[in-house]
């Protein structure tokens, strides 16, 4: 099945032992112009890139104070060594987080401290962890800072909170500034900026696409749930992945969004300007790319008059929108402020099951016992609701209220601790096949003891990547591709719709219990 | 820049082997592409293959995967619409392995 060794499962998770190099042939398709220059960026390796790495990371230095602290600030105590899941699963020591660091900070060292400097003019810049610039350290930075998902887990653990995605986008951004970018990260963005999602769906294409979902819905339950999209004066712009509309088990959820807001009574669209949640900007760490995507979602609010936005399942959206989206496309005092601005669809769909606003029968996802995968931009970045840890408890409540069989797995996996899905941040591509199923372990373990300890059957999750990444690497694991499903098709399969053949069964075994 | 030939004439394809000019597919280069990958196209794979082709040319992308195993089912028999057949079709996903076969370009994003 793969032409390289898949790991093992244990029952509990093993530091493994050091192997150096295992991943260092790792290293994803470089851009070529035709992805680079719409971006900004030039379009192959520039004669002076030495040059104009250190300008950019002076650059960048200057702008963001917590890359100049993180770059300064690690005592090498080690605590971060063991937290990454693609050095679990790879035993890479260049995957542990404080080595990944140092594959920058060697080079700020240098060139950018009294001690690099004299060092380094000795001959002998390793002495105080320096190293010269050249081919094999950019060749390196490439490979090793493309085995990084931005998922944050090593700064829970760090006592300095120094944050590896932080080193791991600025990284990227200085070698996208060289003219050394990603191809998967960059042609995505490319098509958003241009067609407004990252499939590349134009907007005949979506209307077609929702006008067969319409017929799916109405053939299975007989009632004509709607999906409507860039319909003026719609008071809610629901902003989703635009895996929503293409794949499976994403569109599972769209269904699920569309009966909540069908049940709510809400009128709402979607936009084909802004038919995409994601924001590849901040995996690539280009503020300016990040902006111009969101600007879209801002525009779109404007021009169909909407009085509120709410997120569909997209983890890394999420960050970007709860944490960022004011800053980058605020503000945003042409919206309802009575409510979050912007929502998430489990804050909706919590909001509406509180109070009592949607039929559920819980016994339809009875052929399953579920499992909750938290997505790390939303564990680790975000909140929802009004209290801490929301963004923990909201997603679980949503799905104890719609399926009776639940078990989480292991503590040290989960929540703020939770294990990448081993595709985020960029990597989600087939050149990165070995690193994706690898860095995957963490996770496949912890959900392997609950389905041998507790008859786990399915995990589901509320990010388009998480899906997708599940979707190819289950297997690899001996699991089926089919276990991960959307939290909101849970949902939408317990609803009862008013006016559904079961809601009037249901009213009517109803009425005879009364009498 | 990658090349596979076809009746002795050679076409562009990128890293990952798609075609660079979809304007260019010949029939053969499904073939071709599938014996790369040790398969060989029957008329079942033709069917999504074609509907591939038809659908992009309307809408300049590929069919989402409900299109597709709606349209399927359709042409087929219900018991062919969904992703499951289409998986066995087409082992490394119906949405790349038949768009590669068919000219088109590789489905990017989330999926």
């Amino acid at each position: 099945m793969a032409d390289f060794e898949i790991p093992e499962l244990n029952e509990y998770t093993v530091i493994p032992k050091l192997k150096e190099g295992t991943m260092a042939h790792s290293s994803p398709f470089i851009a070529k112009a035709k992805f680079q220059e719409p971006l900004g960026f030039p379009g192959e390796l520039v004669d002076n890139w030495e040059e104009a790495v250190l300008t950019k990371m002076d650059d960048l230095r200057s702008r963001y104070r917590g890359f100049q602290v993180f770059l300064d600030s690690c005592v090498k105590c080690g605590a971060c060594t063991d937290k990454c899941h693609y050095y679990l699963g790879t035993k890479d020591p260049k995957n542990m987080p404080v080595a990944r660091q140092d594959l920058l900070r060697k080079v700020y060292r240098r060139y950018r401290t009294f001690a690099g400097k004299f060092f380094g003019a000795l001959g002998i810049p390793g002495f105080v962890g320096a190293a010269d610039l050249n081919k094999e350290v950019l060749d390196d930075w490439y490979s090793y800072f493309h085995q990084c998902s931005q998922c944050r887990r090593c700064s829970v653990f760090c006592p300095y909170g120094i944050d590896t995605a932080e080193i791991s986008m600025a990284a990227r951004d200085i070698m996208d500034t060289i003219g050394m970018g990603q191809k998967y990260c960059n042609e995505i963005i490319g098509k958003a900026q241009t067609i407004g999602n990252n499939l590349g769906l134009p907007q005949p294409a979506l209307v077609d696409t929702l006008e067969g979902l319409e017929e799916e819905v109405e053939e299975d339950t007989g009632v004509a749930v709607k999906f409507p999209i860039d319909q003026k004066g719609a008071d809610i712009l629901l902003i989703t992945p635009s895996a929503d509309f293409f794949a499976e088990p994403h569109v599972d959820g769209l269904i699920g969004y569309a009966k909540v807001f069908h049940e709510a009574g809400v009128s709402w669209t979607m936009s084909s300007h802004a038919s995409e949640a994601a924001n590849f900007g901040m995996f690539i760490g280009s503020y300016d790319n990040m902006r111009k995507l969101s600007l879209r979602i801002r525009k779109a609010a404007l021009d169909l008059g909407v009085k509120r936005i709410v997120f569909g399942e997209c983890g890394h959206a999420w960050r970007v929108a709860y944490s960022f989206l004011n800053t980058l496309a605020g503000p945003f005092d042409f919206l309802d402020q009575n409510y979050p601005i912007p929502q998430h669809i489990c804050e909706f769909t919590y909001d509406l099951i509180q109070k009592g606003g949607l039929k559920l029968d819980k016994s339809e996802n009875d052929h399953m016992t579920l499992t909750f995968h938290d997505s790390c931009n939303v564990a680790r970045a975000s909140n929802m609701g009004n209290k801490p840890g929301g963004q923990i408890d909201i997603p679980r409540a949503v799905i104890k209220a719609v399926c009776n069989n639940y078990v989480d797995m292991p503590a040290d996996t989960i929540g703020e601790a939770t294990f990448c899905c081993g595709g985020g941040g960029g990597l989600l591509t087939d050149d990165l096949m070995e690193v994706r199923v690898k860095g995957a372990q963490p996770r496949m373990e912890a959900y392997k003891s609950v389905v041998d300890n507790h008859g786990v059957t399915n995990l589901a999750a509320i990010c388009a990547i998480c899906k997708a990444q599940f979707t190819k690497v289950l297997p690899y694991y001996n699991f089926g591709m089919t276990d991960i499903v959307s939290v909101h098709q849970l949902v939408g399969d317990a609803i009862i719709l008013t006016g559904s053949e079961d809601d009037v069964d249901n009213d009517a075994s109803n009425n005879s219990n009364e009498q | 820049m990658a090349a596979i030939e076809v009746n002795g004439k050679s076409y562009e394809v990128d890293e990952e082997g798609y075609l660079e000019d979809l304007t260019t597919w010949v029939p053969e280069i499904a073939d071709v592409m599938a014996g790369i990958d040790d398969t060989k196209l029957d008329e079942n794979h033709w069917e999504v293959i074609n509907f591939l082709r038809e659908y992009y040319e309307e809408y300049q992308i590929a069919p989402a995967v409900r299109v597709l195993t709606k349209a399927i089912g359709k042409k087929l028999g219900k018991d062919k619409g969904n992703s499951k057949y289409l998986y066995e079709l087409f082992p490394y996903g119906p949405g790349k392995q038949a768009c590669k076969y068919a000219g088109l370009p590789k489905p990017t994003g989330c999926v």
